[in-house]
Order: C-alpha cells, then sequence, then structure tokens
C-alpha cells in the first residue's frame, strides 16, 4: 500500500516528473498521429491501386495482341472455376493525344484503353471514378445532356451544340467578310496570289473564338479541334470537307466517345494573387479532339482518329490519371484494325478479378502453368506484382517511422532515468527510513518501478488521447498551421487529396502505448535497483 | 508476554495481540526478568576511504522485558551502532545479537525487516517522517508496510482508528492531517513515537529522541517514554548523550570507544 501511495504522492509533488511525462506524451502522440495517416495513405492507394488494376491479368507485353481471346477466356474460366468472379478483355495501346488550347495544339504521350463497358467494371473500379451520374451507373460512351460534376460548369450535349453554332457563325461571318474562299478552298486561295493568301490566313488563328461569359472561373477558352487541324497542305481537303459537313453534325453528332483521365484535361494551379487552387480546363466533355495511334498487325503504322470527350475519369492516383484514357474496346479494335485470321478482335490484355478471400498467388501459378511461358508470349501478373516497388517504399517508410519515432520514447525513457536518479538521490533519507520501518528492499524497489509505470501510464494515455484528437482534427489542424505560415501543408496539386486519409487501427495504438510503458518501466529499473541497495544507516545519515 | 515465537508470528501476524493493548493498558505491568534482547560480544568496524574505523569492539549488552534502559557515550563511542545492531538496521561484523532466544543477526534480510517492522519500533533524533505524508499517514506507514494492499484497504477503518488513538496518547489528536513541516520538533518527535507503537512493538529504541529539542520540550518527550514504559510496560532502549536524561532511565549503560565501561542499574 505505501508504495502506491508513495509513488503517487511523488508524482503529484515532483514537478520535474512532468517534463518526462510530456517527453512520453509527445513521443506516443507523433507515433500515433504518423501511423494513422500513413495507414490512411497505404490504404487509400492500396484501395485506389487495387481498385484501377484488377487483381490479376494475363498481357501481351508492348503491342503484341492476343488473338482469340474468347477462347483465352473460356481456358481461364475453366482454370479457376470457383475462384472466378469475372474477366475482361482490353486493349491498351499507347497513343499520343491532341488538344488545342487557345488556337495551339499541344500532343501528350497517354495509354488508351479499349475497354468493354458491360465487364470492365465488374474487374476494376471504373465507373466510380467517372464525373457523370449517368456514366457512374452504366458508361456508355454517349455525350450526355446533364449528370457532369458540378466544377465543370455547362458541359455536355448543350455545350457541343452550343459551339458548333458559335463555330458556324463564326464561319459564316468570315465568310462574309473575306468571301467563301477562306473557310473553303484553301489551295484556291493559294492560287490565286500571295498578298490574298497571307491575308486570308491570318484571321483565323488570331480570333479566338468567345463561348461564353464565364471566362473569370478560369474555364479555358475554347477553340474546335478541326478548326485548326492542318488543312492548308491538304490536297483532298475539299473531298473530306464536303464529305463531313454534310454527314456529320457537330451540333448533334458525336465520334466514338473518349473519356479522359482528369489530369490529361485540367490544370491545377495556384493564383497568384489569391493563393487559391484554381481548375483550368484544356478540354471538357463535349469537345473534339484527336489521338494518334500504332495500328495492330506488324509492323505497326500511325493511324489517326477523332473522338468527342465524353467524360472525365478521376481516381485521385496523378499516375492514372495523367495517362489513362478509355474507348470502347469495339471502336479502338477498328481503329486499330485488330483482327485475327479468323476475323475476330484481338486484344492485348485479360483482366482478372477472383472472388473475395481467393488466393491471389495460387491463381496466378495456376495461370502460369496454363500458358507456360517459354510457349506462350505472355506475362501474368498480379496487381501486387505490378505496384511492387511503390508498395514496398511504402511499407519500408512506415517501418522506418518507426523505428525513428520509438527512438524519441526511448529518448523520453532516458529522460525517466535521469529524473529518477535525480529523485531517488533526493529522497535517499526517506528510503532508509522506510528500511527502518522494515519496508524490504524489494518494497522499495516497486515504489520507483511502479512510479516509471504510472509515469508511462500517464504519458502514454496522455499521448494516446492528444494523438486521436490531432487525428481525427488533422484537416482542421493542416487548414490553422496554412493560414498562420501561409504555407500549404497538404498541396492538392501534388497529392489530388482533398484531405489528409487517416486510418486509426486499434492494434498500432495499444502497441504504441506498451511500447512507451515498456520503455518508462524499464528507464526505471536502474534507479530503483539503485535505491534497492541503499543501506538503511548510511541512507539514514544521509543529509 | 515473552516473544520468542517469532515463526509463528511471522505467519499469524496480525491478531497475535490486542491491536490496541497500549491504549487499554491490557498488557501486564510487571516487569519479568527474561532478556527481550541481547547482544554478545558484538564487534563494528566502519570503512571510511581507506581507513578502517572500529566503533564497537566487543560488546556485550542485554535489556530485560520492560525495562527502561539507557547508553550513553561521547560521540563516536558507538552508541547508535549498537542501537542499530539490536535494530537489525545493520549486522555486526563479528558477535551475535538475540531476539528473545532467537539469534536474528544472522537471519535473511527479508525476515529481518519483518523483525523490524513488527517487533521494534524505533525512534531518531531527527525524527525521519515522510515528509509527503500527514502525521496520520506516517503512523500508519508501517501497517502499510507490513499489510498487503488489499488486506490494508479492508482493514484501513481499523487501522486509523488505532493511529488516531496513539495519536491521542501522545497528545497529538488535533495535528492528524498535518505535513511534517507544518510541525514543530516535540509534534514531530510525538509522531514518530506514535508511528513507533502502531506495529504494538517489543521493543522501543530511541536514539537521542531530544538531541534536537528545547528542554522543555525534551522533558515533555521523556514524560512520555516513561509513561509508556511504566503504564504499558513498553521495553526502552535509549541512546542518549546526556547523563540527567539516562538518569531516569531504569538501566544505565555507557560506552566509551567502543566498549562497556560500566553498568548501572537503578532499578535493582
Amino acid at each position: 500500500m505505501y508504495k502506491l501511495m508513495l509513488a503517487w504522492r511523488y508524482l503529484r509533488t515532483r514537478y520535474i516528473a512532468l517534463a518526462s511525462i510530456v517527453s512520453v506524451t509527445l513521443g506516443v502522440a507523433t507515433l500515433v498521429v504518423v501511423n494513422s495517416v500513413m495507414s490512411g495513405f497505404t490504404h487509400e492507394m492500396h484501395k485506389r491501386l487495387h481498385g484501377i488494376l484488377s487483381d490479376m491479368e494475363l498481357m501481351s507485353p508492348g503491342l503484341g495482341e492476343i488473338y482469340e481471346p474468347r477462347a483465352h477466356i473460356e481456358e481461364i474460366r475453366q482454370a479457376l472455376d470457383e475462384d472466378l468472379e469475372a474477366l475482361s478483355a482490353v486493349v491498351r495501346v499507347p497513343a499520343l493525344l491532341h488538344q488545342t488550347v487557345n488556337g495551339r495544339m499541344i500532343t501528350q504521350q497517354i495509354i488508351l484503353m479499349g475497354i468493354d463497358d458491360q465487364t470492365y467494371s465488374q474487374v476494376s473500379d471504373f465507373t466510380p471514378y467517372l464525373l457523370n451520374e449517368q456514366n457512374r451507373k452504366q458508361p456508355d460512351f454517349q455525350l450526355k445532356n446533364e449528370g457532369y460534376d458540378g466544377r465543370l460548369g455547362e458541359v455536355g450535349w448543350p455545350y457541343r451544340t452550343q459551339k458548333a453554332e458559335f463555330e458556324r457563325e463564326q464561319r459564316r461571318l468570315l465568310e462574309e467578310a473575306y468571301g467563301s474562299k477562306v473557310t473553303q478552298a484553301q489551295p484556291e486561295v493559294n492560287a490565286e496570289g500571295h498578298e490574298e493568301n497571307e491575308f486570308a490566313f491570318v484571321p483565323i488563328p488570331v480570333m479566338p473564338p468567345v463561348l461564353s461569359t464565364d471566362d473569370e472561373s478560369g474555364k479555358p477558352q475554347q477553340v474546335a479541334a478541326d478548326s485548326v487541324m492542318p488543312q492548308a497542305a491538304d490536297p483532298f481537303k475539299a473531298v473530306r470537307e464536303s464529305e463531313h459537313t454534310q454527314i456529320f453534325d457537330p451540333a448533334t453528332q458525336q465520334h466514338p466517345g473518349i473519356i479522359l483521365g482528369m489530369a490529361l484535361a485540367n490544370r491545377k494551379f495556384r493564383d497568384p494573387e489569391t493563393g487559391d487552387v484554381r481548375d483550368v480546363y484544356i478540354n471538357v466533355p463535349g469537345d473534339d479532339i484527336q489521338i494518334t495511334l500504332p495500328t495492330g498487325g506488324s509492323p505497326p503504322r500511325p493511324t489517326f482518329a477523332l473522338c468527342t470527350v465524353v467524360d472525365f475519369y478521376e481516381s485521385k492516383m496523378h499516375e492514372y490519371d495523367s495517362t489513362l484514357a478509355f474507348m470502347p474496346l469495339s471502336e479502338l479494335q477498328k481503329i486499330r484494325q485488330m483482327f485475327g485470321p479468323d476475323g475476330e478482335g484481338t486484344v492485348s490484355s485479360i483482366q482478372i478479378k477472383l472472388k473475395p478471400g481467393a488466393d491471389l498467388e495460387a491463381a496466378k501459378e495456376k495461370l502460369v502453368a496454363m500458358f507456360p511461358p517459354d510457349i506462350y508470349p505472355y506475362q501474368i501478373q498480379t496487381w501486387k506484382d505490378v505496384q511492387r516497388p511503390l508498395l514496398a517504399a511504402v511499407q519500408l517508410e512506415i517501418t522506418i517511422l518507426n523505428i525513428l519515432l520509438f527512438l524519441i520514447i526511448a529518448v523520453a525513457g532516458f529522460g525517466i532515468l535521469a529524473t529518477f536518479f535525480m529523485i531517488v538521490v533526493e529522497k535517499t533519507k526517506d528510503i532508509g527510513i522506510l528500511k527502518a520501518l522494515g519496508a524490504p528492499s524489494r518494497g522499495v524497489m516497486s515504489i520507483f518501478l511502479s512510479y516509471g509505470l504510472s509515469l508511462g501510464f500517464v504519458g502514454a494515455g496522455a499521448g494516446i488521447v492528444l494523438g486521436l484528437l490531432f487525428v481525427s482534427n488533422i484537416n482542421e489542424i493542416a487548414g490553422l498551421v496554412e493560414r498562420l505560415t501561409g504555407r500549404e501543408v497538404f498541396d492538392p496539386t501534388i497529392y489530388y487529396f482533398s484531405e489528409i486519409p487517416t486510418i486509426i487501427d486499434p492494434y498500432t495504438v495499444v502497441w504504441i502505448a506498451v511500447g512507451a510503458m515498456g520503455i518508462a518501466v524499464l528507464a526505471s529499473v536502474l534507479p530503483a535497483r539503485h535505491a534497492a541497495k541503499l543501506h538503511p544507516v548510511e541512507a539514514l545519515r544521509y543529509e | 508476554m515473552n516473544k520468542t515465537a517469532l515463526a509463528s508470528q511471522e505467519s499469524t501476524g496480525e491478531g497475535r495481540r490486542p491491536s490496541v493493548a497500549y491504549a487499554r493498558g491490557t498488557r501486564s505491568t510487571t516487569k519479568s526478568k527474561s532478556p527481550i534482547i541481547r547482544a554478545v560480544d558484538v564487534y563494528k568496524t566502519y570503512q571510511k576511504g581507506k581507513l578502517k574505523v572500529p566503533v564497537l569492539r566487543g560488546v556485550d549488552f542485554q535489556v530485560e522485558q520492560g525495562e527502561f534502559s539507557a547508553i550513553i557515550g561521547q560521540s563516536g563511542s558507538g552508541k547508535s551502532t549498537l542501537l542499530h545492531l539490536l535494530g537489525t538496521l545493520d549486522v555486526p561484523d563479528q558477535g551475535e545479537v538475540f531476539f528473545g532466544e532467537q539469534r536474528i543477526d544472522n537471519l535473511k534480510a527479508i525476515k529481518r525487516d519483518r523483525i523490524r517492522n513488527q517487533e521494534v519500533g524505533m525512534i531518531f533524533q531527527f525524527y525521519h517522517l515522510l515528509p509527503e505524508l500527514t502525521t496520520l499517514e506516517n503512523v500508519l506507514t508501517p501497517k502499510m508496510i507490513s499489510t498487503g494492499t488489499f488486506r490494508y484497504l479492508l482493514n484501513r477503518r481499523q487501522y486509523i482508528e488505532r493511529a488516531r488513538m496513539l495519536l491521542e496518547l501522545v497528545g497529538l489528536g488535533h495535528r492528524l492531517n498535518h505535513k511534517p513541516r507544518e510541525l514543530s520538533g516535540g509534534e514531530m518527535q510525538r509522531t514518530a513515537i506514535a508511528r513507533a507503537l502502531i506495529s504494538d512493538p517489543t521493543l522501543l529504541l530511541a536514539d537521542e529522541p531530544t538531541g534536537n529539542l528545547d528542554s522543555q520540550t525534551g522533558k515533555d518527550i521523556m514524560d512520555l517514554l516513561q509513561r509508556l514504559n511504566h503504564d504499558e510496560g513498553v521495553t526502552i532502549v535509549m541512546v542518549t548523550h546526556d547523563n540527567e536524561i539516562a538518569a531516569q532511565a531504569d538501566s544505565v549503560v555507557r560506552l566509551v570507544e567502543g566498549r562497556v565501561q560500566k553498568s548501572r542499574n537503578q532499578a535493582a
């Protein structure tokens, strides 16, 4: 009883012990916060990576093709049998995306995915990341009238129609001013002479069409892709133009639909005056873009296609948002002329989703056994294989952070050690008194051990409370720090997370607390042993 | 009343005697002649740096049940050391110490701790109270040491009642919840005496109990000790360098340079 009583009294009357408690508290709080944020990040990352990637895929590397995909799918279905949840064949091809910004064409490198809109969303998270609410239910690569994310403003068919009407109006005005030659038969203008030619050419690129009045919102000004496409040097222009204008009406019709990764069309930038992050869109749903891509077969040749942006894909994983674009599988097969000898469309990868709880590695081995790498030019990989370097790096980061932070608590432990030695020296006489009253050495020792334990307990408890409070208010705290320092803590232009993700794992919290208390007790062992070994007579004589 | 069956007392602990013996005066006041504590030819040498300082050089000493004995001598004569040996705070280099019939200088530390806690009450010149605890808690400390937490909490009311009564006995009934620093020297010494009595000890060892007090307060303390000896039959061994104080004891042993020079038995 006296042990507890004295440990408690010492705890209450020694303010120096508070310093030890504070260091334990801070260490524990930091560990809780860092672990929560890290596992929040990891979880979010895993979820996104896994969601986007499907569990497993059988792919033909590079531009290789898988012939007879239906037969392959049937074989895989039989091999995996029970474990199989869904299958989807896709075409994955590197391509160039041409967008027009204020009359200038920019080209980006993309990975174009041809997907089957019925099955693809069964193997991977695709639809949840689309910005149109109808597409989120069932994507169909058709431009929609409404249902787009509010950030985009008024897009879709209303925008496309308005834009087409504007372009028609613009062309009409130009024709009125410069005659029909300007927009139609350029070669004829060329033939007529230089002066007119120069005169006729100038207005087109320098007149940015003003589409709407909401320029201040940062919405880019649009230029129709086809109005700036290289036209002058094309001797068959007239023929093609006549075909298109007669058959294709951009106000009511669309090219094959394409869904762009958000970061391909969106630029985030910080307004230099207000400091706010602003979105600028190079394209919005309803715009047309052009792509350049290699055909199937060997050797591949470049081919071109006009597409209509029908939606954006925003997984918030920058790697995917800035490279991926999606088209219907059949359209892409048509554009790339991907057909086997039997006329069946070829694909470049078969994506596989397993039932929850199925063994990923075992399934992979089955497929490898079925398509041995020395016979088939296929690559079979799980989503973990694909993202292994990233996952391993994050895991390593977590481990090292934990070690470093536990070192902080160890430092706090040395603080406890020093404090306790001081207290033992200060209390030498009291220890002598206790021993003179018959307290055994073990009893004296346990005073200081329970003192250390209670320091650890209070410190760890306060640390956990502090840490959990911090974690639950982390976004508010980040906002506050931002306001105070003027520096963005969690820069949305980098992370694409609007909020800091956190996950509190109870086991981790318990382990941190146990570890901190263990360190506190360990640190008090030496002073406690010192106290226990004191000779009562000498201790009493101590002044 | 002879306390020799220590082993059985250790195991039974509580309840071996009426726990409020002193206040109720149930203890026999007749002074029997059996020695309650006995030191036989004890030697003790302290190491001071490289120098060996012999403190006790063959001391024989014994106290009988109910006796009030004084050990007198100059500073460095070894009187405090002898008291420490009697109180099991220290062990002799040579010689034997008996508590009743049982030899106690060669017992294990844990058993000596037990004897010190249950059989011996100690009073010091500098009171040696725990500054963090109140008067009442200081008095209860030996009880807290001897009983486990659970038992202590179970019997707490009874213990507190006894401590309160002892404090009243020493005249401190109104100072229960004061910290030692709020008490005067005399009050602190009274608290220490009450603490020494809480375990109902066989033997009270007092190391210069009046050494740090003015003459009037010292006299009060001496009166209290005599009253305890006389009314309650507590055996007392007191160390002092003051002849006048020693004169109030039944017997006086004079130590000179670690040897007994002369002993006088006033009662005889």
